[in-house]
């Protein structure tokens, strides 16, 4: 696969952003004969323009742009988001049965419910004290570099990974917390290991165990929503999407490859496949979509996990308005409405 | 997830091909999939579909399994109007749809309705493999959970047969909620503590075993049954270790300790009864419609 760090829609926009960055050294340089008056506005020129491309590439994206992006290596990951947004963070291992999965993290920690509003509205009031709740957070992890991807085993969970997802929500439930998963990976692990170790039972069991838990449970597609492995965490009351992120039935390479018997045919499975946000959001399959910063997350981890504190905290405090019951009722009726058929009357 | 193409190629269990027309007169004998006996149809059809010589259980449509199931002329269809949609447009779908009508008969290829087992009041739900591969979409998905719904209404055990590709991809994200709108639905029949038995027939995959496939209280399988999460070649390409002799097979399953037991077809009513007389549910007989274990009312789930 090519080099997923600069897409080729970004192509243009990688070119003008070396120039702008060789364009500020010169105007750093007092020394610098061409640091010149003009410079300046050309550097302002400059970036009005690159806001300008960037505007036009990011409002006319491909189901299959969505894709790369979803994977781009450069977007934040649920620990990034976890360091951003999550203060005293103590992650939890293991299953109690067979391992650690890498692919999932797991943990507790606090939420301030004011940070998200101050940083963006500081004249409502709130921004003054912090409101800090307690979480419980489960996420997909994709690893960097070579030796984490493999701990992290690509993102595809393991069934134990699932297995300590279900530990820790439970746990949650137990202690009253909410609970937040953050959904990105390319499917659950498919070899002959996984299956021995029930990844099927792992990923229902998940799924049935979601239903039951009575605290509020938020679950945000950041990446890719990779068919059941997405699923197994995301039976919440909200459901949300990062505005650049997809939620698919399959990936796009297989259903091509099922369709039409190529592959490469992936763009045309992916437009098929309704997997955006934007596309999930009319299906009524999600609640909200995040909106991520101009050029998608990973050109602004910051902004992007603002963004998403912002959503979060919003869906948090309906939810806490709800009693234990109310809410396992609710995710039963949200999932038993999800569906389009005729007759049954 | 897979959809039935996967399974034209690659089963294990169906690889010798029917016999042409010409060697077999039509209708009088039947070519067993698998060893390649040749058996006449009425003899096949006594023997519950399975090979007289090798055992082989061979695929059942919806109405065969049904018959071969319950009581004799207690099966009550519910919601057999239930009909798919094409919410996306879906390349190909309609065409799926028109032909897996026209092959089963069936608005959809999943079938559920009321009936007994050894005289004991059920919920049954099976699929028919015929109707786009027996994949989980909208429609299966809704009469799942009125399933189960009915069956924590009249108090009745839930007995659902699998026979699957997986999630419907046509159906694309609609499709894959089907999974998790299932398991929310054994979730709430199993806080009414009724009991849920799943039997998986050949093939049950992807989406399908991952969702209320794996959820029975009683996980039954057929023998030489195709179950697995992945295909095995998927599972082949992604694997460290080469995969095992008779991987994914009903009974290695059994030996990984993800099924309670293997099933011959002609066993499975005495075994289903058996089971449900020891859950606490009992026959009911035609003068004492009354006759119902003792059930307690108000199970807690952990």
């Amino acid at each position: 696969m090519a080099n997923l760090t600069v897409l080729d829609f970004e192509k243009s926009i990688a070119e003008l952003d070396q120039w702008l960055e060789r364009l500020r050294d010169v105007s750093q340089d007092p020394k610098n004969p061409q640091n010149t008056p003009e410079l300046s506005a050309q550097i302002v020129k400059l970036e009005q323009d690159r806001r300008a491309i960037l505007q036009g590439v990011f409002s006319n994206l491909t189901p299959w742009d969505k894709v790369l992006l979803a994977r781009h290596e450069r977007r934040p990951y649920t620990l990034d988001y976890v360091n951003a947004i999550v203060d005293g963070f103590q992650e939890l291992h293991g299953d109690r049965l067979f391992a650690d999965d890498g692919a999932i993290v797991a943990g507790l920690g606090w939420i301030d419910l004011n940070r998200g509003h101050s940083d963006t509205s500081p004249q409502n009031g709130s921004s003054a004290g912090s409101n800090k709740v307690r979480v419980a957070i489960v996420g997909h992890q994709k690893g960097r570099d070579l030796k984490s991807r493999q701990h992290r085993n690509f993102g595809y969970a393991r069934p134990e990974g699932y297995r300590k997802a279900g530990r820790v929500m439970k746990l949650a439930a137990k202690f009253n917390l909410p609970i937040i998963t953050l959904v990105d990976t390319p499917g659950a692990a498919a070899d002959v290991a996984a299956d021995e170790r029930g990844i099927s039972e792992a990923i229902a069991t998940s799924m049935f165990e979601m239903a039951t838990l009575p605290v509020p449970i938020i679950s945000i597609v950041i990446g890719e929503g990779g068919s059941g492995g997405a699923l197994a965490i995301a039976v919440g009351d909200r459901v949300l999407m990062l505005e650049h992120s997809v939620y698919s039935v399959i990936a796009p390479e297989g259903c091509a490859a099922i369709l039409w018997r190529d592959p490469e045919r992936k763009a045309d499975a992916a437009s098929a496949l309704n997997l955006t946000a934007q596309r999930a959001k009319e299906l009524g399959i999600i609640d909200a979509i995040v909106p991520e910063p101009l050029g998608g997350a990973h050109r602004d981890w910051a902004a992007a996990a603002e963004s998403l504190q912002l959503e979060l905290v919003k869906h948090l405090k309906e939810l806490q308005q709800l009693s234990g019951q109310q809410l396992v009722d609710g995710r039963y009726d949200r999932f038993k409405a999800l569906g389009q058929f005729t007759g049954g009357e | 997830m897979p959809s039935d193409g996967w399974f034209r190629k690659k089963s294990r269990f169906s690889q010798v091909p029917a016999k042409t027309a010409a060697e077999v007169p039509e209708g009088v004998a039947t070519k067993c999939g698998n060893c390649g006996r040749v058996i006449f149809t009425r003899e096949f059809e006594k023997n519950f579909k399975v090979c007289l010589d090798c055992g082989h259980h061979h695929r059942l449509t919806a109405d065969e399994r049904i018959a071969y199931t319950v009581d004799a002329d207690t099966f009550e269809p519910l919601w057999d109007d239930l009909k798919s949609v094409d919410p996306l447009k879906f390349p190909d779908y309609p065409a799926k749809l028109e032909k897996g009508r026209a092959a089963t008969g069936l608005e959809d290829g999943f079938r559920a309705g009321l009936a007994k087992v050894g005289g004991i009041p059920i919920v049954i739900g099976v699929t028919d493999f015929r109707f786009v591969g027996g994949s989980l979409g909208s429609v299966g998905g809704e009469k799942i959970l009125r399933a189960m719904e009915e069956g924590a209404r009249l108090r009745r055990p839930v007995v659902l047969f699998t026979a699957s590709g997986g999630a419907r991809m046509f159906e694309g994200l609609l499709a894959l909620m089907q999974m998790a709108k299932t398991s929310v639905a054994a979730a709430r029949l199993a806080e009414a503590g009724i009991p849920y038995i799943s039997v998986l027939t050949d093939p049950t995959t992807g989406g399908v075993l991952a969702s209320y496939a794996m959820l029975g209280d009683i996980i039954f399988a057929e023998p030489g049954a195709l179950i697995g999460f992945a295909g095995a070649r998927v599972a082949a390409q992604v694997s460290v270790q080469k995969p095992p002799d008779g991987y994914q097979t009903a009974e290695w399953q059994l030996s990984r300790g993800q099924i309670d037991q293997v099933v011959g077809r002609r066993d499975l009513p005495a075994t289903l009864s058996s089971i449900l007389s020891l859950l606490g549910f009992v026959a009911e007989t035609p003068d004492a419609q009354e006759t119902q274990a003792e059930i307690p009312s108000e199970v807690s789930v952990g």
